[in-house]
């Protein structure tokens, strides 16, 4: 096997060193009756170049050489080169979470700057070092809120990505505490009203997302205020990271739950990805996930440290604020090069981009429909309903190596024929144009 | 001229000094217009961001850095070197099975049609992917014996929550979902931890003279309160538990569930599987067996493999072959116990993972379970007269050594790992497991050569004369990093957890 650094004589000799006639004298612990007989039944080993082949065939399985309007979520950005060329360094690559800090000064220096980075765009006080994604970061801000307030109950917007909500109610179960959600109104924002009415002096938070599944940018100071009121504590989840550059930030939050895939993340079938939490300084013992701090070694050069452990599983066993370990390095990691390439003027930039395009595809697109909750203010998605089916739209869309926007029958039947598209700087004007005539043909059928 | 009083001093082999960069926070070496990006010329009609978003619209982005993209490069090059990695050198870490990633993952997860697939693209141009799900799932429940699995978990710590989920689920289909969770006092800290978020008391249980699991006590401790035992096997000290069937006899007389935590599971691919020997639910990592990178703390990917009477529960939604042979998800599972991330899980980690699986073969796997053993034991047998070894029950991927000789000269487990450095291995994992006062918890993995290990065997045994004559030059190791040792105390102390401006 070429992965195995022995020869046969090599092991050989080892065994004798150790006073073991043959490999099956270490495994002698292992009752008779438990041990495996027979090869395994899986796939027979395979060269390199019949792995590659392997999974060129799979990747020919799916969707290559479409125009996709799809977000919801996962977003396709440009992905610069020298991010792929950095993260493949084996130092980075294959080295091992920083517990031995004089090791791996280059990991904790680089999730100190994500942490400022993180800070800097979401308009929070502190940053975790990782969570696994946005789904999961935004259950653990609803337990660390519950931790916050000594109360039990989560305000969630309908209009946080239903994924999102079930994660959470999943996570919520078992915790004592429960969930109610808040729908939206005319302009697909959470329905300001109805929220006020919903939440009690047993709320511990008010969670949203913004811009929320629809796109749409909620009113973040408006929110706060209500949730302020009643000792709510207000957790904003952001799907969008790109969003941050353009769309001001939830400063009035307390907590914030990112998801930061889209800085330079490959959507990669859904994960790994790299959630985020951010917060007011004054909840960081709540904090969940590991943290990275600056000190100094003993003869005064700055380092930095896996810090406040106490906080977590492997110190403070059931009592832990999270069962979390692991963050996501790695593709924190890939989120801080992208940052520090595209810098403070090249987050604006492409932003503005973004909403550029999605402006475009939403005027163009809505000739041939509706464009819902168009007086809202948006970033790069937008919801369209149509006189026919998601499904008869995208098969048509399909024949033309499109793929079209995502249905929202299964979780919002309520808007009937309605898409969510989507449209980032890599979208062009062409592809836009394209789809256009692609539903333009189908209101001309649907109208004969 | 050296006298004989002078102290040992021992000779790392392995590693020769070099100079390294010195850099800054990206923060410090940003200057104002520079750029790393060129963005295309717009091809839409231009926006009026403030007109678009009203008092949504964003004034200040904040401090992010300025900076060429030659200088990232030797930003993100120079923080790089800074690092220890597999790549280098030999990782003991016992318990994380630091073993070789290799490159052809790597390649074969950034396809174009693999890593730009979107999760909600249709199914019908999803069949790569779902395929790729379909096999892993495939391999693993082939190789753990167990009957069906979910890849949904992002990491060890998420696949335990899941499965304690599904272990709960099971109980509460049948009218009571059990008050507690049996952890041995050897357990990893997530058990206890994922115990607790599922709503669960821990009952801790005392490792009996070999570090296993007291059968009789057991016996006396399972109740119809106990939902399951958390145990990890071989346990943390790298011992297999041999009375496994009947520790899962005593289970399951009483009603409950035996959870196996796969983190060792380096020890039994091809040799032995949990779903032959009683085992009704368990994760596995596949950043640990099954090489996906550590990349620094993660990702990771945490698979939950389960027994037939706990795949109502399994969270939605689950990979079916349709009739025309078509894979699809279906989310219509009325007792699962729902969803535990968004979309799939970490699908980058199972393509590669299961191009590990490919690369090996059945005699692969079983020659790489051989071969960590092997090493674990080779190293057993060339510290064992210079390390107290607390337990003499033969080990298997791993080998837990104690401090207890060299603390009478003041050096506990963490000095000695310091000084590892200087001779350029990491660390082996100290302190733990907690049931070893000064554990030194050494798994070699099957990456190693001969000559590496050797070098890691003079390296301790170096290290173990210097504790004995000079204790001083360990208790201030490392002498040959970048930074000596940190004060933790004050960064936990007073945290600083971020960069701020220098006031002018």
């Amino acid at each position: 096997m070429r992965y195995l650094p022995k020869s046969p004589a090599e092991r050989t000799e080892m065994l004798r060193e150790i006073g073991a006639s043959s490999i099956d004298d270490l495994f002698s612990t292992i009752p008779e009756e438990y041990r495996l007989k027979r090869d395994l039944n899986i796939p027979r080993q395979m060269g390199e170049s019949e792995i590659i082949d392997h999974f060129k065939n799979a990747a020919a399985h799916n969707a290559v050489g479409y125009a996709s309007f799809i977000g919801a979520g996962v977003y396709r950005h440009y992905r610069p080169v020298i991010i792929d060329s950095l993260v493949q360094r084996g130092e980075f690559l294959t080295s091992y979470t920083p517990y031995q800090a004089e090791i791996t000064q280059g990991t904790l220096q680089a999730i100190f700057e994500f942490q400022t980075m993180i800070c800097e765009l979401t308009g929070m006080d502190i940053a975790n070092a990782s969570m696994y994604d946005g789904s999961t970061g935004a259950a653990e801000a609803a337990m660390m809120a519950v931790r916050i307030t000594g109360r039990d109950g989560i305000v969630v917007a309908r209009t946080v990505h239903p994924e999102y909500r079930e994660v959470m109610e999943t996570y919520a179960q078992h915790q004592e505490h429960s969930a109610n959600e808040v729908g939206y109104g005319a302009d697909g924002r959470i329905d300001l009203a109805t929220l006020e009415q919903a939440l009690t002096d047993k709320s511990a938070a008010v969670l949203v997302q913004s811009p929320n599944f629809f796109g749409v940018v909620e009113d973040i100071p408006a929110i706060a205020e209500i949730a302020h009121k009643k000792g709510a504590l207000l957790i904003v989840s952001i799907a969008e990271a790109i969003s941050l550059g353009i769309v001001r930030p939830p400063a009035e939050a307390d907590i914030v739950s990112l998801e930061a895939q889209s800085f330079g993340v490959a959507p990669s079938y859904g994960g790994p990805f790299c959630g985020v939490l951010a917060a007011k300084e004054k909840y960081l013992r709540q904090m969940p996930g590991r943290l990275v701090g600056e000190t100094k070694d003993k003869d005064g050069r700055r380092g930095f440290v896996l810090t406040l452990s106490t906080r977590e599983q492997h110190i403070r066993r059931e009592k832990a604020t999270s069962n979390i370990c692991t963050n996501q390095a790695l593709v924190a990691l890939m989120a801080t090069i992208y940052m520090t390439v595209y810098g403070k003027q090249g987050i604006k930039d492409l932003a503005v981009q973004n909403l550029a395009k999605a402006q475009y595809a939403a005027k163009t697109l809505s000739e041939n429909g509706k464009l819902l909750f168009a007086n809202a203010p948006r970033f790069h998605e937008f919801v369209l309903q149509t006189s026919e089916t998601a499904e008869q739209l995208n098969a048509r869309l399909l024949e033309n190596k499109i793929i079209g926007g995502l249905s929202l029958k299964k979780w919002y039947p309520e808007l009937g024929n309605a898409t969510l598209w989507c449209a980032t700087e890599l979208t062009t004007k062409e592809q836009i144009d394209q789809a256009a005539a692609v539903l333009t043909e189908a209101s001309v059928a649907t109208t004969a | 001229m050296a006298t004989t009083e002078q102290p040992f001093v021992g000779t790392p082999r392995k590693v020769t000094a070099h100079l390294t960069q010195n850099e800054k926070l990206s923060f410090e070496i940003s200057s104002p217009g520079k750029k790393a990006y060129k963005l295309p010329p717009l091809d839409v009609p231009e926006v009026d961001p403030a007109q678009l978003l009203g008092k949504a619209a964003r004034e200040d982005t904040g401090t992010l850095p300025e900076l060429s993209e030659i200088e990232i490069i030797r930003h993100f090059t120079r923080l790089s070197t800074w690092n220890y990695a597999i790549d280098l050198g030999m990782y003991p870490l016992g318990s994380c099975t630091m073993k070789y990633n290799p490159r052809v993952n790597e390649f074969v997860s950034r396809l174009e049609g693999i890593a730009e697939a979107h999760p909600y693209q249709p199914e019908s141009l999803s069949q790569g992917s779902l395929q790729i799900v379909k096999l892993l799932q495939d391999c693993l429940i082939e190789i753990t014996g167990m009957d069906t699995i979910t890849l949904q978990p992002a990491a060890g710590a998420h696949g335990e929550f899941t499965g304690i989920l599904l272990a709960r689920a099971w109980h509460k289909s049948k009218g009571n979902a059990r008050r507690n969770i049996l952890i041995p006092d050897s357990a990893h800290g997530t058990n206890p931890a994922t115990a607790a978020v599922c709503g669960y008391q821990v009952v801790n249980i005392k490792s009996n003279s070999q570090g296993g699991i007291d059968v009789a006590a057991l016996e006396q401790i399972v109740n119809e309160d106990t939902a399951a035992l958390m145990l990890t096997n071989p346990s943390t000290i790298g011992v297999f538990e041999n009375q496994i069937h009947k520790i899962a006899d005593i289970l399951h007389a009483k009603g409950a569930l035996l959870y196996m935590d796969g983190a060792n599971m380096n020890a039994l691919c091809g040799k032995t599987r949990p779903g032959d020997f009683g085992v009704d639910v368990m994760h596995l990592n596949l950043h640990k067996t099954f090489s996906t990178p550590h990349g620094g703390g993660g990702p990771g990917s945490g698979p939950v493999a389960c027994k037939k009477i706990l795949e109502p529960f399994l969270p939605i939604p689950v990979v079916e072959e349709g009739s025309d042979g078509q894979l699809r998800w279906n989310y219509d599972r009325p007792e699962s116990v729902g969803r535990v991330r968004a979309f799939y899980g970490n699908f980058g980690m199972f393509v590669r993972a299961l191009a590990y699986t490919l690369a090996n073969g059945p005699d692969g796997l079983r020659q790489t379970t051989e071969d960590a053993v092997l090493n674990a034991n080779y190293i057993r047998k060339k510290l064992e007269d210079v390390y107290d070894l607390p337990y003499t029950t033969p080990s298997m991927h791993e080998v837990v050594f104690s401090d207890r000789r060299q603390v009478k000269n003041g050096i506990k487990t963490g000095d000695l790992a310091k000084r590892l450095i200087d001779y350029g291995f990491h660390p082996y994992t100290t302190s733990f497991p907690l049931i070893v006062p000064g554990a030194l918890m050494i798994e070699p993995t099957e990456s190693e050569s001969r000559e590496e290990l050797d070098l890691f065997v003079d390296a301790m045994r170096q290290i173990a004369r210097e504790a004995d004559e000079n204790p001083e030059l360990i208790l201030s190791a490392p002498h040959s990093t970048r930074v000596s040792r940190l004060d933790e105390t004050t960064a936990a102390r007073k945290p600083v957890l971020r960069w701020k401006p220098q006031p002018e």
